[in-house]
């Protein structure tokens, strides 16, 4: 499987879930199988999709799922630190781990090679740590959303990508679409 | 004495509804992140990194609560990308409370140089910019927290040595 598959395989469990979704293809992609207002779309700013989806699971009660890459999350290692020392029990860091920059010509990232970054989170101090193979993601994000408790899954998966446009969502828009709905659920509405 | 006007400060954050804050710290900022910490109205979470800082200040506030961020100047050189691509993009307020290291009264030298493009780097950024130098410039924090809301903006608070010192 290649991201793109993983994310088709899990839009069931995460449809009815706050989104933060990783620059790039991956929000593309999701964009194209399964736009909602409860997903946010990072348009730029690369490393950052596990920093604000902790900021939300912080702020507010509702479950939020945060899509990161592994190159993603290379970027920005130390986060894995902040994360395990403010444990959110509403949060799941799903890393997609292709083992690879898909979005800029699938280079090969270290965590393809020589480092794992399931060792990484819980030399970090996270405490529920997951890796498993592409195929068993769906299943393993739904445990850990019923679980209620942090968790950080790995899913490794084959490089490769699908052709999808940009979104042109004006990123206000994509803010304040958003931002509405976590309003919404948080006050007992739809 | 600085821990007076640390306190000053914060109460200006929570009487403007600041209730996530997450800071880097800086030896200028220990008082203000000592009573940030300590404050029951902040949820106070700690950043290794300035750009890391933001993202959860974005995060914070897109969950309902009014972020801040609080770091050194040098870090206007870490966070260009992100002011610009998150910050500004989506329009996010976020006021930054920032120690102004490398203005008169610095000891270490290596500050300097940043000093020296802080205020540059902010007018390029076209980033609303407030620079604190005496005690009574703490009488500005109020307004310009309110003018953060109201503008969607980032805005830079430059305190410097002499802010402090008078303190």
């Amino acid at each position: 499987m290649i991201r793109s598959e993983i994310l088709k395989s899990i839009v069931p469990v995460i449809t009815d879930r706050l989104v933060i979704c990783n620059i790039g293809l991956p929000s593309q992609e999701l964009f194209q199988l399964d736009d909602r207002p409860s997903n946010f779309y990072m348009l730029g700013t690369m490393g950052l999709c596990s920093s604000i989806g902790l900021g939300l699971a912080l702020a507010q009660p509702g479950k939020v799922v945060a899509i990161e890459g592994d190159g993603s999350v290379l970027t920005n290692l130390a986060t894995l630190a902040t994360i395990a020392n403010n444990a959110s029990d509403n949060f799941v860091l799903l890393i997609i781990d292709n083992g690879s920059y898909g979005s800029t010509g699938d280079q090969p990232t270290y965590a393809g090679m020589r480092t794992s970054l399931a060792k990484v989170a819980t030399a970090c101090g996270c405490e529920h740590v997951i890796e498993c193979e592409a195929e068993e993601t769906a299943g393993t994000l739904q445990d850990a959303l019923d679980a209620n408790r942090m968790t950080i899954i790995i899913a490794k998966c084959q490089s490769g990508n699908i052709d999808v446009p940009v979104i042109e969502m004006n990123p206000v828009l994509i803010r304040e679409r958003f931002m509405a709905e976590v309003a919404s659920r948080n006050s007992g509405g739809t | 004495m600085s821990s007076d006007l640390s306190g000053r400060i914060v109460g200006d954050l929570v009487n403007n509804d600041i209730d996530f804050v997450t800071t880097v710290p800086c030896k200028q900022l220990a008082g203000v992140i000592e009573a940030i910490e300590n404050h029951d109205a902040i949820l106070h979470i700690p950043s290794n990194k300035e750009d890391e800082g933001m993202g959860l200040c974005a995060g914070a506030y897109m969950g309902g609560k009014r972020p801040c961020i609080v770091m050194q100047n040098t870090a206007i050189g870490v966070t260009v990308n992100t002011l610009v691509t998150l910050i500004q993009f989506y329009q996010i307020p976020l006021p930054m409370l920032i120690s102004y290291r490398g203005e008169v009264g610095e000891k270490v030298a290596c500050q300097v140089e940043m000093a020296l493009h802080t205020k540059a780097l902010l007018d390029q950024l076209s980033i609303p910019t407030f620079h604190f130098h005496h005690r009574d410039d703490v009488e500005e924090l109020d307004g310009i927290l309110k003018h953060t809301w109201m503008c969607r903006k980032p805005t830079a608070i430059l305190t410097d040595a002499g802010f402090w010192r008078a303190a």
